[in-house]
């Protein structure tokens, strides 16, 4: 391979970060900017980061308890008064506390740590959503994030990238979810394992920002260590109001080498839902006649103003089915109280929902909306594996928050079209 | 690096997912030691009690998809056993391997639960006793060789005994 051919972001951002003329499958050495560890992964970084006896680059570190907070029980108290303990002995200032904070990504973003052209790791698989604002973001271990506590950098391969050519606009309530859940089911769970995803199209400019860092967080269930997008206006007018610091757009070039390309009318995209027990299960949803015990709305993936928006547009002048537990958890603590503010949370509240303040919640079974043997839920978040919510004979279904809204009314998994029906 | 490992093959099949390895409910720091005793609890309860120190995890493609959680080298590891043998990883478990001192050898072999195996590092060789089979596996890359020698990042980190701050 030519060692002078264009780039692509991602062979750009690590080349800028490692100060080397760096391509595909090399291995560089790069300056990260931000590390971020929430509460279940931060105690073992803690634990190593100690044995070393270093000093930390405290101004990257950012801590961030929501896996198991406000704590469901003595083990969970225990590990987040770790963090708290950890943040304070070395004057960690960006720790978000519980009422402060939320789900660790969108608390990332919400807080300005993510911008574009920026390196950001962090202990948790999720960590690649922040490439829908064109930075290179990946999930790495507890070791990892404690050898960046010390060193202010980590080893990377530069991932091979694969091409997402989008045009067209996507139809009332069909969403960047449906999208990312078409394109994992179209791969597989494993399609672009130590890939990069790299969207770029003319239909790039009628996915807004939201939608985006959907798409973005569930490159990892194609096995992708990043899902990245252009820094084009949406982009930059998003990050101009939050981001913290300077940052610098990253676009890819022309002649830039992609291993595959791939290739989406948004226009042909319809409501779609995973089934148990991968998110490569996918299926449109007016093929599938589910009946449902949950619908939960919230999580990285998509618990956005956005989201709540459009299932209370759903949700208005109807009800949560009687069989259905419907829970709505707004991702942060800003989305929260925008959600308060707009007016959101009361008619939430009215329809039979649940609704908590920011927090993983039932995402991955940890606390609140835990599922009991053979019941159903129909998740806005981003994984079914099996047990993931709870007992190993329950099931997850993946869906937009459209389409958990509609199934919440009707009882069955269906999307805002069929509700009536 | 040892130069053989030696053990009884436990039968996965493809994309077993990290919430299998290590179910999200026992991430507490309280079990960080006991690890082990948990794994594939949901999925194949009472194993981890009838694994010997050594065993061996068989699986197919896209092992330890999923959750960036150590846990789940670190459990198999506590659990017993010595290395994974899959078709293909989910990158950052393979790298997590790394760092915890659980081989992940990246190679397809026939294998059922409980045949014997001798992997001997050095050639580079799997050997499945029971059934009388071999199978080469490609080294490690250079990189990752010289990671696993040292017994993961932050041993080698340790041994600079340099502190960047």
């Amino acid at each position: 391979m030519s060692r002078s051919r264009g780039k692509t972001i991602a062979e750009k951002i690590l080349s800028q970060k490692s100060q080397v003329d760096a391509y595909a499958n090399d291995i560089v050495d790069a300056e990260v900017d931000y590390v971020m560890v929430n509460d279940v992964t931060g105690p073992i970084a803690f634990k190593e980061f100690e044995a070393l006896g270093c000093e930390p680059f405290r101004d990257r570190i950012v801590l961030i308890p929501d896996h198991y907070v406000p704590n469901k029980d003595i083990a969970s108290a225990e590990q987040a008064a770790e963090m708290r303990r950890f943040a304070k002995k070395w004057g960690i200032s960006n720790y978000f506390e519980v009422g402060r904070g939320g789900v660790c990504h969108q608390v990332m973003i919400d807080e300005g740590f993510v911008a574009p052209g920026r390196l950001i790791v962090g202990a948790d698989s999720h960590t690649c959503t922040y490439g829908a604002l064109n930075a290179f973001a990946t999930g790495v271990g507890s070791s990892e994030a404690a050898a960046v506590f010390a060193e202010g950098k980590l080893w990377f391969k530069v991932p091979e990238s694969i091409k997402v050519k989008v045009t067209g606009k996507l139809h009332r309530y069909v969403m960047g979810k449906d999208l990312v859940i078409k394109l994992i089911t179209d791969i597989g769970v494993d399609g672009a394992n130590y890939k990069a995803l790299e969207f770029t199209g003319k239909g790039i400019a009628n996915l807004p920002v939201p939608d985006r860092l959907s798409i973005s967080n569930m490159a990892i269930e194609a096995g992708a260590k990043a899902g990245l997008f252009p820094a084009d206006s949406p982009c930059l007018e998003f990050v101009r109001t939050v981001a913290k610091g300077r940052y610098e757009a990253v676009e890819a070039d022309a002649e830039a080498h992609y291993i595959r390309e791939l290739d989406y009318d948004l226009s042909k995209l319809e409501p779609m839902v995973a089934l148990p027990h991968l998110p490569e299960n996918g299926r449109p949803v007016r093929e599938v006649d589910v009946e449902i015990d949950q619908a939960f709305l919230g999580s990285c993936t998509n618990g956005r103003i956005e989201d709540l928006r459009i299932a209370v547009e759903v949700l208005r002048g109807k009800h949560v089915a009687p069989s259905v537990r419907m829970i709505v958890v707004p991702a942060s603590t800003r989305i929260f109280q925008q959600a308060v503010k707009e007016g959101l949370v009361e008619e939430f509240v009215r329809a039979g929902a649940f609704v908590s303040g920011p927090t993983c919640a039932a995402c991955l079974g940890g606390h609140m909306g835990v599922l009991a043997k053979g019941e159903r839920c129909v998740s806005t978040t981003n994984r079914n594996f099996i047990g993931r919510m709870g007992h190993k004979d329950s099931e997850v279904y993946l869906a937009s928050p459209a389409v958990v809204a509609a199934s919440a009314v009707a009882g069955r998994i269906v999307a805002p079209a069929g509700m009536e029906g | 690096m040892q130069d053989a490992l030696k053990g009884k093959a436990w039968r996965f099949g493809d994309h077993v997912d990290t919430d299998q390895i290590i179910p999200a409910e026992r991430l507490t720091s309280d079990n960080n030691d006991r690890l082990g005793t948990f794994a594939f609890e949901k999925v194949r309860p009472g194993m981890a009690a009838r694994v010997k120190k050594g065993d061996i995890i068989v699986a197919g493609r896209n092992f330890g998809c999923g959750s960036s959680r150590e846990h789940a080298p670190r459990a198999l590891l506590q659990a017993g056993f010595s290395c994974v043998v899959a078709e293909s990883y989910a990158r950052i478990f393979y790298r997590n391997c790394i760092n915890v001192g659980l081989l992940p050898i990246e190679c397809r072999i026939e294998a059922d639960e409980g045949d014997a195996l001798l992997i001997d590092l050095k050639e580079g060789k799997i050997h499945n006793e029971t059934k009388g089979r071999e199978w080469d596996f490609a080294p490690f890359p250079p990189f990752v060789k010289e990671l696993i020698d040292k017994g993961g990042l932050m041993a080698k980190i340790k041994e600079a005994k340099k502190c960047t701050k």
